[in-house]
């Protein structure tokens, strides 16, 4: 991934890359996106690989709120401090970092994960946090009675949750969540810089082969729209299920 | 002193329900004083007084829903309240409560399931039966109630009447030896009073027995054995309808009748 040279007076950060290549590469001024059809394959690949990431991290942030968010309200002390410090730090630091550390820094502690898994686990931990946030008000907002309903028929405290209480909470919250995986999808663009080849990475290798960057960066952010499209279609699929089952 | 329910118990028969000492505190707040309540199997007992008199308390300590400061609640030969390490008692009162039907002034049935989930969830989860049993027993307790054909309908697509029938049959499925009633009518429209009425008369006619915390006086009357008045964390007056209404001993209970039966 290190760039092969160092932009003078720069520390070589890939936006300065392009720049260079833009203004001394040689390409010519003007528009022409008559060279994105050549990048097609390359582009749905890259849509793939966010969609991938999008879905697996979006599974990890839900089921991962659920059980941050019952730890948060139900957990004794012992279990839900660390927990709360575990939330806290990835609430506090930047994705970015985070990303850095799960790909570049675990590996010193003899921790290798491939990106993709590296990607999906900072961002579905990253977004567990806020999914957690919300699913703690959904089950605060469910009524003590049903609670109470629950256990007068012998179920346990786990079953009650289990069964009653966060399904309940899940429902009522799905329209912020669903806004947390628009965000998510939006952020998964930054695993582009531990080398997943999503749709960012792949825009980028694009760019350096064309020195085409407006092209392609609007390319890019057209299948970036389209997905969100199907991604809120999706949404509004579930918020629609839900709601007739209320 | 409120009257000495001992006295009323019959000799030589173990009380089905047995409170002995109930007091309850919340925090100043003395809510029972030392009530002690015995009822007989088969036995419909009605609990009246006005609100904050206590008697929704000590109905949610049979099933310690509301947990005694002190005293005890038992079922049968079992103690409810038992003094246990907590994941033990965690144990205990989920089986005894299997053996409590309650059923509540806001019905609270499970939003999220329809109908029929809601009266097998129960029995599926903690009886391990299998879904065609379950489902039979769905079917059973629903004619009970007069409900079968409302059985794939969710909760909010129900009237009033009919979602405190169903949170009936929800109970019921769980074959309880007891079933307690918190109010069970005074959330509903006055014309959907009738048809949960009846569905507890039925019950009723079965020998089931019932504790039943209610304000009105004349289904009380005309359905139970035996009623309390109670007033302030005490049990006032008790005996039988024919005695409390007609012919009450205490002032408090005929100031108390005179405003719901006078009108």
């Amino acid at each position: 991934m290190a760039p092969e040279w160092v932009f003078p007076g720069s520390t070589g950060g890939r936006g300065s890359i392009e720049r260079f290549q833009y203004k001394h590469g040689g390409a010519e001024m003007g528009l022409d996106f008559s060279v994105v059809p050549e990048y097609f394959d390359q582009l749905l690949l890259g849509s793939f690989w966010t969609i991938a990431v999008m879905l697996v991290s979006a599974v990890i942030s839900f089921f991962g709120g659920i059980i941050l968010a019952v730890i948060a309200l139900y957990a004794p002390a012992i279990i839900r401090y660390p927990f709360r410090a575990f939330s806290f730090v990835f609430m506090g630091t930047p994705l970015l970092l985070q990303l850095f550390l799960i790909y570049f820094g675990l590996i010193q502690i003899g921790i290798d994960l491939p990106a993709f898994v590296a990607g999906v686990i900072g961002l579905g931990l990253h977004f567990a946090v806020y999914n957690s946030d919300i699913i703690q008000a959904g089950i605060l907002a469910v009524d003590k009675g049903q609670y109470e309903g629950a256990r007068t028929l012998g179920l346990s405290k786990g079953q009650t949750i289990r069964k009653i209480i966060v399904p309940q909470a899940v429902r009522t919250v799905t329209p912020p969540i669903g806004n947390n995986m628009v965000a998510l999808l939006k952020d998964s663009a930054l695993v582009s810089v531990i080398g997943v080849t999503e749709l960012t990475l792949s825009s980028q290798l694009a760019i350096s082969n064309t020195f085409r960057p407006f092209e392609f960066y609007v390319a890019a952010a057209a299948c970036y729209y389209v997905i969100n499209l199907g991604l809120e279609f999706g949404l509004r699929r579930i918020e629609l299920r839900i709601q007739a089952a209320r | 002193m409120p009257v000495k329910q001992q006295d009323k118990a019959m000799p030589n028969e173990q009380p089905f329900i047995d409170v002995r000492h109930a007091q309850k505190q919340f925090g100043e707040l003395e809510v029972l004083k030392d009530i002690s309540l015995q009822v007989q199997k088969g036995q419909i007992v009605a609990i009246i007084g006005p609100s904050g008199s206590g008697k929704s308390t000590l109905l949610r300590a049979i099933n310690d829903l509301d947990p005694l400061t002190s005293g005890e609640v038992w079922l049968e030969d079992k103690q409810v309240n038992k003094k246990l390490p907590h994941r033990q008692y965690e144990k205990h009162i989920n089986k005894v409560r299997q053996d409590i039907g309650m059923v509540f002034q806001h019905f609270n049935l499970f939003p999220h399931l329809t109908v029929r989930q809601n009266i097998t969830l129960a029995p599926k989860m903690l009886k391990d039966i299998p879904d065609a049993e379950a489902n039979k027993l769905a079917e059973e307790q629903l004619a009970r109630v007069g409900l079968s054909d409302r059985i794939d309908f969710y909760p909010s697509q129900l009237s009033g009447g009919q979602k405190q029938r169903v949170a009936i049959a929800r109970a019921l499925a769980m074959k309880p030896k007891v079933m307690l009633f918190d109010e069970a009518t005074s959330a509903l429209d006055p014309e959907l009073v009738e048809e949960v009425n009846l569905a507890m008369k039925a019950l009723a006619a079965e020998h089931m027995t019932m504790l039943i915390v209610t304000h009105e006086m004349g289904f009380a009357e005309s359905v139970c054995d035996r009623v309390l008045f109670m007033d302030e964390g005490v049990v006032v007056e008790e005996g039988p309808p024919g005695v409390i209404f007609k012919n009450p001993k205490s002032d408090r209970t005929r100031n108390f009748l005179r405003k719901h039966l006078g009108g």
